[in-house]
């Protein structure tokens, strides 16, 4: 049994005795009370349950919890408030880009990763960065209009 | 699903990783990214008494230049190739060819030296190894040694570690040629290769004077062409040369029938992209058949 120690959303958590099997995201769910990181496929393929950790998009399906020791956490509940909804998020809103949300918090979380490490010139750019997500509902095409809209939102704020 | 019980041990240095993998007795598995190793675990396919996790070794991760190499560390993400300047100007095919390899959070995660003691035969880095003939360095509890590329990968996610050896760097030679192209054809972007090729061309006063191909996806590890290099530098360059080309490499592969692709679909693939990549690579030397 392991102690882990980690920021999630800018709050610490300390955890004693964690079992080295738990996988980071049981742990974020069952042991945090996070449920905002949905859990799909537990192997990699879907996406679903991607989280940043010190800043890069990860499947926290295949990361254990003791390796999360000592790591800046990034989740869904991280990005905005139904109030106060974050750009990409209101942008998701906006063109539609969910529809029963099973797969949109690790879209969110990997959209923001894309946003920050690509340019996005093309929409083949943004579909190669979203390929690791899985989505049943939408057809990703307003997933793709609403990373689009975040991207050209991100360049008018720059210039 | 969820792993099975193990041990977890977090080694911060190389010699105390190994002394766990010995005292493990064949029954640990090392940690690096853990990109293939969790999905394993989770399925339960892989049961390790321990596990030693290394990314709590420091050192491990760095790309830098050493005589007419780059030397990578094992613990090096393919999140760093991706983007590293170093790369793109002294290992081109390799910094093409890493948008290929997965998707974006684990680009973020994975290891060079975990792809390579994966050893899948449809992952990009064990095939530019074999590609750029580099040369892997290997700790064991006897010390260190280095190994070929090609001498490493013996069968489908099978290599000649030993259980208590661990990847510390790989030196990728810089290769001097003046066109080059990397294709790969998967069911969707970022999923292992159905089929892929690299290849490179050096241009001699008549002709071209040196060549590189590598495949995958086609055989139980990457293949280095070498034969097809042969004859492709002693081809006459024409318009029909790409084609010819593709002949000669699908000539070399006898792929199987899978769950994925059967092989003749495998083989069609490779001309295509075969035909593709000299075209690119001739093109760039200015003597485009």
């Amino acid at each position: 049994m392991t102690n882990v120690s980690v920021t999630v959303n800018g709050e610490r958590y300390d955890v004693s005795d964690v079992e080295p099997r738990m996988l980071f995201s049981d742990f974020l769910r069952d042991q945090l009370g996070l449920t905002g990181t949905h859990v799909g496929c537990e192997h990699g393929v879907c996406g679903a349950c991607t989280v940043l950790v010190n800043g890069d998009s990860v499947r926290s399906c295949l990361m254990l919890a003791v390796q999360a020791n000592g790591a800046e956490i990034v989740t869904v509940e991280g990005l905005g408030t139904p109030e106060e909804l974050n750009v990409l998020q209101s942008q998701f809103r906006e063109h539609h880009g969910l529809q029963c949300g099973y797969c949109t918090p690790g879209m969110l979380m990997t959209g923001e990763d894309m946003l920050r490490k690509y340019p996005l010139a093309t929409d083949e750019d943004i579909r190669e960065g979203l390929s690791g997500n899985l989505c049943r509902c939408t057809g990703y095409q307003n997933i793709v209009a609403a990373i689009r809209s975040a991207a050209a939102m991100r360049t008018e704020k720059k210039s | 699903m969820k792993p099975a019980k193990f041990d977890y041990v977090s080694p911060t240095t190389l010699e105390a990783a190994i002394e766990a993998l010995v005292a493990s007795n064949g029954e640990g598995k090392l940690l690096a990214g853990g990109q293939s190793l969790l999905p394993l675990l989770n399925f339960r396919m892989t049961r390790p008494a321990v596990l030693v996790d290394l990314n709590g070794i420091k050192g491990l991760s760095y790309i830098e230049e050493r005589g007419g190499s780059i030397a990578i560390g094992a613990l090096t993400r393919h999140r760093d190739l991706e983007h590293s300047p170093l790369v793109a100007s002294k290992l081109p095919v390799m910094s093409a060819a890493m948008r290929h390899v997965a998707h974006l959070a684990i680009r973020n995660r994975g290891t060079i030296g975990g792809s390579l003691s994966h050893a899948d035969p449809a992952a990009e880095l064990p095939m530019l190894s074999m590609f750029y003939d580099a040369r892997i360095s290997i700790q064991g509890p006897e010390g260190r040694r280095t190994i070929a590329a090609e001498e490493f990968f013996v069968d489908a996610l099978t290599n000649c570690l030993e259980p208590e050896d661990i990847v510390v760097e790989i030196e990728f030679p810089v290769l001097v040629h003046h066109g080059w192209a990397f294709e790969e054809v998967a069911r969707r972007f970022g999923d292992f290769a159905l089929a892929s090729i690299a290849v490179s061309v050096r241009r001699g006063a008549t002709g071209l004077e040196d060549a590189r191909i590598a495949v995958m996806g086609v055989a139980d590890t990457p293949l280095r062409l070498r034969e097809a290099e042969e004859e492709l530098v002693a081809m006459a360059l024409d318009d029909e040369s790409p084609k010819r080309f593709s002949e000669i490499v699908v000539s070399k592969i006898s792929p199987n029938d899978d769950l994925h692709a059967s092989g003749e679909y495998r083989k069609h693939l490779l001309a295509q992209l075969s035909k593709r990549a000299l075209q690119t690579a001739l093109a760039a030397t200015g003597r485009m058949a």
